[in-house]
């Protein structure tokens, strides 16, 4: 008689996708437990569940000896699809949806000088610290420094250009440190950098990007700033992904390559 | 109908990432140049479009919604499939390229406020 693990093994491997769905759900509610009843809210449940992932996918590297994390091992091989280019670049266009041009006109001069800043500036430092570290082959820069940017223009810049599932990893994880840093030092610092009017909220957003950091960050600052900060971060990521791969990768690449 | 959104969608994303390997083969380098950006805006331009037509009914938006909402879990799956075993010596990276472009930023906000006065002060509440 055959045994009934083996059998839902199997369910599990024949619908690798599926099982992903629900994987993922389980993942991501665990993790908004851990935000609420452990960091009482004060980091994201959607930082958590991130870096949850990255945990799970080096514990996945640890048990199978392969390089895809998680999608190594035969039951979750559907976490590979579910998490692979295809389906994350339609996820990631999908969030531009809300984003209305009237809007973009109001928010003016300010909030754009502010995202070009913000996009720039996290480049800049992030691909002096891949080269400082000895990842200096500009593919690896480019990613890390978009990396820095946000946690999504990391990967969507390194799949761009080709870069190794490591260097990848590492844009995400810096992503990640951004975000969580933001959201935790924001309600700090905001004394110092004048961050207390609607105006400084919005070039604010526009230079962290990271749209769970700000919410987060200004929820504990002040929560009537927080639709302005969510405003210029909305379109950091896009402007992000919009850069990354063209015109900072041709630049890194014209002066390391 | 839903189905609708997410045709639209995934319209704006192959449009896109057409756009960014053809740009990718003009300036000469083996990359989606900038793609998904450009899907992005595809589908900024589109559907304020046909907002504006009235011709975004709500079953439509949520052939759309749903994959917006469904991003950080998209994202979730993305970081647990890397190859992190192999980035675990390369931390410090992470950890001082995310903190610096922080500390960065955080250190750029009041700069950047007084140049955003411009103009239009006065307003705001």
């Amino acid at each position: 008689m055959m045994n009934p693990l083996d059998v839902l093994a199997e369910v599990f491997v024949r619908n690798g996708l599926v099982t992903a769905f629900a994987f993922v759900g389980l993942t991501v509610w665990i993790s908004y437990l851990i935000s609420g009843k452990i960091t009482r809210g004060r980091i994201h449940g959607s930082a958590i569940a991130i870096l949850l992932g990255l945990v799970l996918a080096y514990l996945g590297g640890l048990a199978t000896g392969g390089s895809q994390g998680l999608a190594d091992i035969p039951i979750l091989a559907g976490v590979g699809i579910m998490g692979g280019a295809m389906i994350r670049d339609l996820a990631i266009i999908a969030t531009a949806f809300g984003v209305s041009i009237d809007e973009i006109k109001r928010a003016g001069i300010g909030a754009a000088v502010s995202l070009l800043a913000g996009v720039l500036g996290s480049f800049v430092v992030g691909a002096s610290v891949a080269l400082a570290f000895g990842y200096s082959d500009p593919v690896s820069m480019t990613t890390i420094g978009a990396g820095a940017a946000t946690y999504i223009v990391g990967p969507v810049t390194g799949t761009a250009i080709g870069a190794t599932s490591d260097v990848i990893a590492l844009s995400i994880a810096a992503g990640l440190v951004k975000s969580m840093l933001v959201m935790t030092a924001t309600p700090f610092v905001a004394p110092f950098i004048g961050l207390d009017n609607p105006r400084s909220a919005l070039v604010y957003g526009g230079l962290m990007g990271t749209t769970s950091g700000v919410a987060g960050g200004l929820a504990a600052t002040d929560p009537k700033l927080v639709p302005y900060g969510a405003m210029t971060a909305t379109f950091y990521t896009g402007l992000g992904c919009l850069l990354g791969p063209s015109v900072f990768f041709v630049a890194i690449r014209g002066m390391f390559g | 109908m839903v189905i609708y959104g997410v045709a639209l969608l995934a319209g704006c994303m192959l449009g896109g990432l057409f756009l960014g390997d053809l740009l990718g083969v003009f300036i000469g380098v083996e990359a989606n140049v900038g793609g998904v950006g450009l899907g992005m805006i595809l589908l900024i331009l589109l559907s304020d479009r046909l907002r504006k037509g009235g011709r975004l009914t709500p079953l439509t938006e949520q052939g759309v919604l749903f994959w917006s909402a469904i991003y950080i879990p998209v994202v979730v799956a993305m970081a647990a499939k890397q190859n992190v075993l192999a980035a675990v010596e390369g931390g410090p990276v992470a950890i001082l390229s995310g903190v610096g472009a922080v500390f960065l930023s955080f250190l750029l906000v009041p700069v950047l406020t007084r140049i955003a006065k411009g103009p239009d002060e006065g307003g705001g509440p």
